[in-house]
C-alpha cells in the first residue's frame, strides 16, 4: 500500500486529487497575485499583498521542488510522509464532516430556540431523554471509531514494519545536546547536522534506514517532509526509514525539549541524485586535506584541547564529544543550523561559541588573536 | 418538597465516613506502592553490575511471620475493645507494636548486612535502587503504623480509650492490615519472584 | 446574617480596624467548605493571572523570528512554570474549589465530612504554590542567582537528573507538586466520603446534580492516578539526592519509564480537569434553556466511561517513543474510544437546548462558546489519536493548540460561566451583565484568534518549546497573528476582575434564586448561612425547586 505514493483507494485518490488541484490552483493564484502586485506602484500595498501571498504560499502552496524551507506536513516528498498525509486527509475528511454536522446543529439550535421578545414566560415542554436517540448517537460514533481505527492500524503496521534489504543505506543518528551526529557505518563516514541522502526512484524504491540513539537526554528526529518524528532516547535504539522521491533540501529540527538550546538543534536533509550522492560519499570518505599554509593551524588544533573533543580523519585528533570536523566546510551551517558557515562566523564560533549559540557546550577557547586566525584558516581548509 | 424536623441523611451511616475515608487512603497508598512494584519488576535482570538478588538476598521468614502475626494481634485488640476491655486491648496494641518493631529491627539488620557485607546501596545498581526504595517505602509506612499503635496503647492504658472509640480504633487496624498486605506483595515480588 | 461582601469589605462595620483583623482571622482559621471553596477559586484566579503573564511574555518572544525579548534560559523557565502553574495551581484548585463550595449545598449537607482535613488541603496547596515560585529566587542554591525549573511541566527524564539539571530548580518543581498532590488526595477522599454518606433526605445517588457526579468521578480518579505521579517524583528525588538510578540511563535505566508513570497520571489528570467543566455545562445549559437536562443517566454513564477508559489511554502521549505497532494500535483504539462518551455528552447538551427558550445571559454565552470550542478540541483530539498523524503533529504547535482548546476553550470558559452563575449565590450580589458581555466578546475573539491560528504553524512543522525560530520557515505571520489575540484576552480578564471587585460592593442584590434554577443550592439564602440550610429540604426528584414551582407537574414520575 505504501511502496509508492500513487496506489490509493478511490476515496483517498479523489481526496488527494481534490487537494492537489486546490493546492495547485491556489498556488497559481497566489503567484499571479504577487507577480501582479509586484508591479504595483504603491510599495506599501505591494508589500502587504506579497505578505498575503507569503501567507497563502506556505500553507497550501508548499512545493517540494527547489529549496522548500517551510516544512509543512502536507508537502511530503518521502514515502512515510506521503502515507501519513493520505491517512491525514481521510481523518480530516471524517472529522470535518462531523464538525460541520454537529456545529451546524448547535448553531441552528442556539438561534432557533432562543427566547423571543414578548415570550409568555411559560416553561417549554420538558423532555427528559429518548432511549432510541441516545442509543443511536452512541452507536454511530462507535462505528465511526471502528472504521477509523481499522484504517489507522493498517497504516501503523505498514509504516513501522518496513524492513530493510541487504543493500539499504543505513545511517546512525546520534542526538547530542545540541547537535546531530550522523554516521554511515557501511561507508565509513561521520558527519554532523546536515544529512545527505540519495533520491529514491518510485519504480525501484531505495529507502534509507535510520538508527536513532542518544548520547545524553531525549531528543526527537523530525523532518516533516520526510517522515513523522521518532524520539531519540538514551539507552534505547529506535529505527525509522525515509524514502525521498525528489531531490532538494528539507528542513526540520529536534522535536523533544532537551535543554537550553533545544531550539538550536536544527536539521537539514539534502536529497541528491544517485551520482551526486556517490560523489559526496567519495569526498567524505577521503581524509582531511593537508594544505601547507594551514600547517601551523593544524598543529595548534592538535595540541590544544580541540582534538580531545573533535575528530579530523587522517590526523591525531580523534575526540568524540563534539562533531566530526573532517569535512567541516562541506556543511552550510555552523552550530547545528544557528549560523551560516562563513569564515567570519567560523572565527566567531571558535572564539566564543556562546556568542552564536548561548549555552553551547563548547567552551570559549581563549585563543590569542593570531592563534585564532591560524586555527580558523586551518578549519577553512577542511573541505 | 416538604421539610421535616429531623433530617436523616441518605446513603451510608455516619460510621461509614471514617471507613470510606480509610478505604480511600488505602486505595491511594496501594496505587503508590503499585508503581514502585512495577519499577522493581521492570528492572529485574537489568542491573549492569552486581550484587544481584540471588547473591545478596536471604528470605526474611522470621520477619514476615512477625508482621503477619501482628495482624492477628491487632484484630484481637479491636475485639477486646469492642467487648469493653480497654486495658486488655492496650496489651494487644502493645504486642502488635512490638512485633512491628521487631520487623523494623530485622529490616535494619538485613540492610546492614547488604550494605556492609555485599556492598549494595541504593546507588550501586538498579537492583539496589528499586530494592531500597520499595522496602524502604514499606518500612516508612510500618513506622507510621507503629506511631499510631503507640498512641492507641497510651490511650488504652491511661483510660482514654473507650468502647465508643472502637470504630476509630478499627480504622487504625485496617491501616495496619493494609501495611501487612503490602508486605505480602513485596515479599512475593522481591524474595520469591525476583530472586 | 451579613453577606459575604460585608465580611471582606469592612466599611459597613462599626470598628473598621478591628473588623479587618477579625475578618482576616475568620478566613484564615475557617473550616467552612464555602469559605475554603472561595479561597481555592480566588487563589486559582491569582495564579491564572501569573501564568497568563508568563504566557504573554512567551508570545511576545515568539511574535516574530529571531526576537530577543527574553533569553533562551528564561523562555524555558517560562514555559515550564506556565504549564506547571496552570495544571496544578489553577486547574486543580478551580475544580476542587468549586466542588468544595457546591457539593454540600447541592446534596443537602452542612459541610464536607472532614472540615479540618479540608482546610489542610487548601493550605498545603497554597504552600506548594509559594514553594514553586520561591524557586525564582532560590532555584540555583547558594552558588548562583535563583532560577525556576526549566524542564517542562512534564519534566522528562533524564533531563531532570542532576547531570543535566544542576542546582535546585528541578527540586522546587518536584517538591512543590509532590506536596500539593497530598492536599489534592486529601480533598478527594473528603469529597467521596461526603457524597456517599452525607446526602440529605430523599437525595439518592440518582437524584444528585450532574456536577456532583462529576466531582465523585474525579475524586475517585484522583485516588487512583495521583499517587503514581507522587511515586515518580519520589523516585526522581531519590535519584537526585541519594544517587539512585530510577531514570539514570547510564546505569541501564529506562527514560521511557518516567513517561509511562507520568502520563498514567497525566492523561486522567486532564479528565479530572474537564469533567467538572462538563458538570458546569450540565447545570447551566438546562437553566438557561428552561429545560431539564436531556438524558441524565446517559450523562452519568458517560462520565464513568470517560473516567474508566481514560485510564487506559495514557501512552497516546508516547506514540513517537518507539513502543511498537501493537501498543501504538492499542492506544489509538482506547483514545478513539474515549472520544465516544465525550461526543455523546455534546449531543445531550444539544438535546437540552432543542425545544428550549434560551436566555443568553453571560453564563450561557460562555457555555455556548464552550460547545463549539470543545467540539473542535475533541475532533483535533481524534486526529491526534491516529498514531501516524500524531507522529507528525505531536510535540508541535498543533498539540499546543489542541490542549489549549480543551483547557481554555473547555475548562476556563465554563469556569467563567460558573463564576457568573454562582457568584450571586456566594456573595448575595449579581455581577454586571454589561461588563460580562464585554468580558465574553473580548475573550472569545482573542482566544480564537490565538489558538485557532496556532494549529497552522504546527502543521507547518513548528516544534513546541522553542524559544525562537528561523526566519525562513514561513512561521512568522502565523505567530504574529497568534500573539495578537493576547491583548484581547488580557483585556477581557481585566474587565472580569473589575466586574468582581465592583460588584462586590455595588452589584444588584441577588436574592435566593436569581436565575430561576432548580437545584438545592438555590433553596437557601445568598450567601448561605454557615450551616447551609436551617432545615435540610427533603427531595423527591432531581430538580427539587422545579417540583416546588410546578407542583402540578413534578419531575419524579418522568425520571
Amino acid at each position: 500500500m505504501i511502496n509508492t505514493h500513487s496506489v490509493d483507494g478511490p476515496v483517498v485518490s479523489g481526496a488527494n486529487a481534490f487537494m492537489a488541484g486546490a493546492t495547485e490552483t491556489i498556488h497559481w493564484l497566489a503567484q499571479r497575485l504577487s507577480h501582479r502586485l509586484m508591479r504595483c506602484r504603491q510599495p506599501q500595498f505591494a508589500a502587504g499583498a506579497s505578505a498575503l501571498a507569503s501567507i497563502l504560499l506556505p500553507v497550501v502552496g508548499a512545493r517540494a521542488d527547489g529549496p522548500a524551507q517551510t516544512p509543512s506536513i502536507f508537502a511530503p516528498v518521502s514515502t512515510p510522509a506521503f502515507a501519513i498525509r493520505e491517512l491525514a486527509m481521510f481523518v480530516l475528511g471524517i472529522t470535518g464532516i462531523i464538525f460541520l454536522v454537529v456545529a451546524g446543529l448547535g448553531a441552528y439550535g442556539l438561534i432557533r430556540f432562543r427566547r423571543r421578545r414578548g415570550d409568555s414566560g411559560q416553561e417549554p415542554p420538558q423532555v427528559y431523554g429518548s432511549r432510541q436517540i441516545e442509543l443511536a448517537w452512541t452507536v454511530v460514533p462507535v462505528l465511526i471509531v471502528a472504521v477509523l481505527f481499522l484504517v489507522t492500524a493498517r497504516y501503523i503496521f505498514a509504516i513501522e514494519q518496513r524492513v530493510p534489504s541487504a543493500d539499504t543505506l543505513e545511517v546512525t543518528v546520534i542526538g547530542h545536546q545540541w547537535w546531530w551526529e550522523f554516521r554511515y557505518p557501511r561507508l565509513g563516514i561521520v558527519t554532523a547536522n546536515e544529512l545527505r541522502l540519495p533520491v529514491s526512484d518510485p519504480a525501484h524504491p531505495t529507502p534509507t534506514f535510520l538508527t536513532l540513539q542518544s548520547a545524553d537526554v531525549i531528543h526527537s528526529f523530525w523532518i516533516p517532509q520526510l517522515a513523522g518524528k521518532t524520539d531519540v532516547i538514551p539507552n534505547k535504539t529506535n529505527r525509522m526509514w525515509v524514502e525521498p522521491q525528489q531531490t532538494g533540501t528539507y528542513v526540520g529540527q529536534c522535536a523533544e525539549y532537551c535543554g537550553l538550546q533545544h531550539a538550536g538543534m536544527l536539521l537539514t536533509a539534502t536529497v541528491l541524485t544517485r551520482d551526486d550522492f556517490a560523489r559526496w560519499v567519495a569526498a567524505q570518505q577521503a581524509p582531511a586535506p593537508e594544505e601547507a599554509q594551514a600547517l601551523r593551524g593544524r598543529e595548534l588544533f592538535a595540541s590544544l584541547a580541540c582534538s580531545s573533543c573533535h575528530t579530523v580523519k587522517g590526523t591525531s585528533a580523534n575526540g568524540v564529544f563534539g562533531p566530526d570536523l573532517t569535512h567541516l566546510m562541506s556543511r552550510s551551517t555552523l552550530g547545528s543550523g544557528v549560523a551560516r558557515n562563513t569564515p567570519e562566523n567560523l572565527r566567531r564560533w571558535v572564539e566564543d561559541p556562546a556568542s552564536l549559540k548561548p549555552g553551547s557546550l563548547m567552551p570559549a577557547m581563549q585563543l590569542s588573536h593570531d592563534d585564532l586566525d591560524r586555527v580558523t584558516a586551518y578549519l577553512l581548509t577542511l573541505r | 418538597m416538604t421539610s421535616v424536623g429531623k433530617a436523616e441523611s441518605m446513603g451510608l451511616d455516619a460510621v461509614w465516613r471514617g471507613r470510606i475515608g480509610m478505604i480511600g487512603l488505602i486505595v491511594a497508598e496501594a496505587s503508590l506502592f503499585a508503581v514502585f512494584v512495577v519499577a522493581y519488576l521492570f528492572y529485574l535482570g537489568k542491573s549492569l553490575n552486581g550484587p544481584y538478588p540471588k547473591d545478596a538476598l536471604e528470605v526474611p521468614l522470621f520477619n514476615t511471620v512477625c508482621l503477619l502475626t501482628s495482624s492477628a494481634t491487632v484484630a484481637a485488640a479491636v475485639r477486646a475493645l469492642r467487648r469493653g476491655q480497654a486495658r486488655r486491648s492496650g496489651g494487644w496494641f502493645l504486642l502488635t507494636l512490638a512485633l512491628g518493631v521487631v520487623f523494623l529491627v530485622g529490616t535494619a539488620r538485613e540492610w546492614y548486612r547488604l550494605i556492609l557485607g555485599h556492598g549494595l546501596t541504593i546507588g550501586t545498581n538498579l537492583f539496589g535502587t528499586t530494592f531500597y526504595a520499595l522496602v524502604g517505602l514499606h518500612a516508612s509506612h510500618v513506622s507510621v503504623g507503629i506511631l499510631i499503635l503507640a498512641l492507641l496503647s497510651i490511650f488504652a492504658y491511661s483510660g482514654a480509650l473507650w468502647p465508643a472509640h472502637v470504630e476509630r480504633a478499627e480504622l487504625a487496624a485496617w491501616y495496619w492490615h493494609f501495611v501487612d498486605g503490602v508486605w505480602v506483595v513485596v515479599f512475593t515480588v522481591v524474595y520469591l519472584v525476583g530472586r | 446574617m451579613n453577606g459575604l461582601a460585608d465580611s471582606i469589605v469592612p466599611g459597613n462595620s462599626e470598628d473598621a480596624q478591628r473588623s479587618w483583623l477579625a475578618a482576616l482571622h475568620d478566613w484564615v482559621v475557617t473550616v467552612d467548605h464555602k469559605r475554603l471553596g472561595i479561597m481555592y477559586v480566588v487563589t486559582a484566579l491569582g495564579f491564572l493571572v501569573v501564568a497568563g503573564l508568563e504566557a504573554s511574555t512567551m508570545r511576545l518572544q515568539l511574535a516574530w523570528s529571531n526576537l530577543h525579548v527574553v533569553s533562551p534560559g528564561t523562555f524555558n523557565q517560562l514555559f515550564t512554570m506556565h504549564g506547571t502553574t496552570m495544571v496544578f495551581l489553577v486547574g486543580i484548585p478551580l475544580v476542587f474549589g468549586f466542588g468544595n463550595y457546591l457539593v454540600p449545598l447541592m446534596i443537602g449537607a452542612r459541610d464536607l465530612a472532614f472540615p479540618r482535613l479540608n482546610a489542610f488541603g487548601f493550605w498545603i496547596l497554597l504552600f506548594g504554590g509559594v514553594l514553586l515560585y520561591f524557586s525564582v529566587v532560590g532555584g540555583e542554591g547558594l552558588y548562583g542567582a535563583g532560577s525556576s525549573p526549566a524542564v517542562g511541566w512534564f519534566a522528562y527524564a533524564p533531563l531532570t537528573e542532576r547531570a543535566f539539571s544542576p542546582g535546585n530548580a528541578t527540586d522546587y518543581w518536584t517538591l512543590a507538586i509532590l506536596v500539593t498532590g497530598f492536599g489534592t488526595i486529601a480533598t478527594a477522599i473528603n469529597l467521596v466520603v461526603t457524597i456517599l454518606t452525607m446526602r440529605g433526605p430523599g437525595m439518592t445517588l440518582g437524584r444528585m446534580p450532574i456536577f456532583v457526579w462529576e466531582i465523585l468521578t474525579i475524586s475517585a480518579l484522583t485516588l487512583l492516578i495521583l499517587p503514581p505521579l507522587s511515586a515518580a517524583q519520589i523516585m526522581l528525588l531519590l535519584d537526585r539526592f541519594l544517587g539512585a538510578h530510577f531514570f539514570d540511563t547510564q546505569a541501564g535505566a529506562s527514560a521511557v519509564m518516567w513517561q509511562h508513570f507520568f502520563w498514567f497520571f497525566g492523561h486522567p489528570e486532564v479528565y479530572i480537569l474537564i469533567l467538572p467543566a462538563f458538570g458546569f455545562a450540565s447545570e447551566i445549559i438546562p437553566v438557561f434553556s428552561r429545560k431539564v437536562i436531556f438524558g441524565y443517566v446517559t450523562l452519568v454513564a458517560a462520565s464513568a466511561g470517560i473516567g474508566l477508559v481514560g485510564m487506559g489511554t495514557w501512552a497516546h502521549h508516547m506514540f513517537s517513543v518507539g513502543m511498537g505497532s501493537p501498543l501504538n494500535s492499542a492506544f489509538t483504539a482506547s483514545t478513539m474510544l474515549v472520544g465516544v462518551p465525550t461526543g455523546v455528552k455534546i449531543f445531550n447538551w444539544l438535546g437540552t437546548l432543542y425545544g428550549g427558550k434560551i436566555r443568553f445571559q453571560t453564563p450561557m454565552l460562555f457555555c455556548s462558546a464552550f460547545l463549539f470550542q470543545f467540539l473542535c478540541a475533541g475532533l483535533t483530539g481524534i486526529m491526534l489519536a491516529v498514531a501516524p498523524f500524531d507522529w507528525q503533529l505531536t510535540d508541535s504547535y498543533f498539540v499546543v493548540a489542541h490542549f489549549h482548546f480543551t483547557l481554555i476553550g473547555g475548562l476556563v470558559f465554563t469556569v467563567f460561566a460558573a463564576i457568573y452563575y454562582w457568584f450571586p449565590k456566594a456573595t448575595g450580589r449579581m455581577l454586571s451583565e454589561r461588563l460580562g458581555r464585554w468580558h465574553f466578546w473580548l475573550f472569545v475573539i482573542g482566544f480564537n484568534l490565538t489558538f485557532l491560528t496556532m494549529h497552522v504553524p504546527g502543521m507547518l512543522g513548528m516544534e513546541r518549546r522553542i524559544y525562537t525560530y528561523p526566519a525562513d520557515r514561513g512561521w512568522d505571520v502565523w505567530n504574529l497573528v497568534t500573539t495578537l489575540g493576547v491583548p484581547l484576552q488580557i483585556l477581557g480578564v481585566l474587565l472580569f476582575v473589575v466586574n468582581i471587585v465592583v460588584s462586590l460592593r455595588q452589584g444588584a442584590p441577588a436574592g435566593n434564586d436569581p436565575w430561576d434554577a432548580w437545584t438545592l443550592e438555590w433553596a437557601t439564602s445568598s450567601p448561605p448561612p454557615p450551616y447551609n440550610f436551617a432545615v435540610v429540604p427533603v427531595v423527591s426528584s432531581r430538580r427539587p425547586l422545579w417540583d416546588l414551582k410546578h407542583p402540578d407537574d413534578p419531575d419524579g414520575p418522568h425520571e
